[in-house]
């Protein structure tokens, strides 16, 4: 055979193969996701996780975050504006992905302050402040706590109940949770169960209005 | 008087070096496969295995048309690079290099697989094949040139 026919039938076989390997991949996954559904919904969400919305609504937006993540904290408000177009039928549960460094110990402090009851007041502090905590891209605890200084809660016990198992026993669970469903980047989100197509706003704004067309 | 070497085809390295050129565009669409299609996170030293390896697939094909092959020298060099790290990340897989001495980010710990064809062939596994391969017929290459 020609050199020239030959190496052209080489790049255009190899070229091929990837193509087609890709598309299978895909529809393997595709298939694979929807079946993981329901399977899912079991663990994306947890008993006493933060939850803002109505309690009983049936669509339940499961966000995987790091507080020290950028596009988490774009996405804080986006998301809460999405739940706010469905009055009463969608609610946001927050989940913990600590997977910067350092950030292990800046969820301790958000799950602590969950168990006072001022969660909410808490994240928006460390996002709206994440210039101050988060130097390259690594999280600085000591940063992070004393922004904290300024909620209004019992100062003592938060730093005290960082350190209870009780708290270190619900992080390892979330991130046993986002290890088993794969998750390795944040913000992650999962609309009863089911993980966006693609990353991006668009494509979660369509996953909860299917969710909430099919719930109601 | 015809010269036959200087026709094409007739040259005896030229089918060992298309067949490095071969093995590096599988190796390189396989790597991009794993970490663009089956989203597989890439660690340092997975990066500079790429650096060695992707400009094998211009350099090799300039050196097929019209075959040269003193393309031998300066492929040689970056798989030579390559298998280094190759056999570093291996090691490192092995445990036989302990975890304090990798220079990875938080997050993607280069001593981590994820993928184990066969249930044993790792990424890092399969990178150091590729090398070694390529070395090998490069320097296989060299020789049928030479002699």
């Amino acid at each position: 055979m020609n050199q020239k026919t030959l190496f052209i039938s080489g790049a255009g076989l190899i070229i091929l193969a990837f193509v087609l390997a890709a598309v299978l991949y895909q529809n393997n996954k595709t298939t694979e996701q929807s079946q993981a559904v329901n399977q899912n919904q079991g663990i994306t969400e947890r008993q006493g996780a933060p939850i803002k919305g109505p309690v009983d609504a049936k669509v339940t937006i499961v966000e995987f975050f790091d507080p020290a993540c950028g596009t988490c904290r774009d996405f804080y408000p986006l998301v809460k504006k999405l739940a706010d177009q469905y009055p009463g039928k969608v609610r946001v549960m927050m989940r913990y992905a600590p997977l910067h460094a350092g950030s292990d110990q800046v969820v301790a402090m958000l799950e602590a302050a969950h168990r006072q009851g001022q969660y909410w007041q808490a994240l928006e502090l460390l996002f709206n402040n994440q210039n101050l905590w988060v130097i390259n891209h690594n999280s600085q605890p000591m940063r992070a706590r004393s922004l904290l200084n300024s909620l209004t809660l019992n100062q003592d016990q938060l730093t005290q109940e960082m350190g209870l198992p009780e708290v270190a026993a619900v992080i390892q669970q979330d991130i046993r949770d986002l290890q088993s469903l794969g998750v390795r980047a944040t913000p992650e989100f999962f609309v009863n169960g089911k993980p966006m197509p693609s990353f991006g706003y668009e494509q979660l704004a369509q996953l909860v209005k299917d969710a909430v067309a099919e719930a109601y | 008087m015809e010269n036959k070497n200087n026709l094409p085809g007739v040259h005896k390295g030229w089918p060992i070096l298309f067949a490095v050129w071969m093995v590096v565009t599988i190796s390189t669409m396989g790597s991009l496969f794993f970490s663009e299609v089956m989203d597989v996170p890439v660690c340092v030293l997975c990066w500079y295995q790429r650096i060695a390896m992707y400009p094998l697939v211009l350099i090799i094909a300039m050196g097929l048309f019209p075959y040269d092959p003193r393309v031998v020298r300066s492929a040689g060099a970056l798989a030579g690079i390559g298998w280094l790290i190759a056999l570093y990340q291996a090691l490192l897989v092995a445990g036989i290099i302990p975890e304090s001495a990798q220079p990875c980010v938080q997050g993607i710990p280069c001593s981590e697989t994820h993928i184990a064809l066969f249930g044993f062939l790792s990424i890092p596994m399969l990178s150091l094949l590729n090398f070694s391969l390529v070395g090998i017929l490069l320097f296989y290459t060299h020789k049928v040139e030479s002699s």
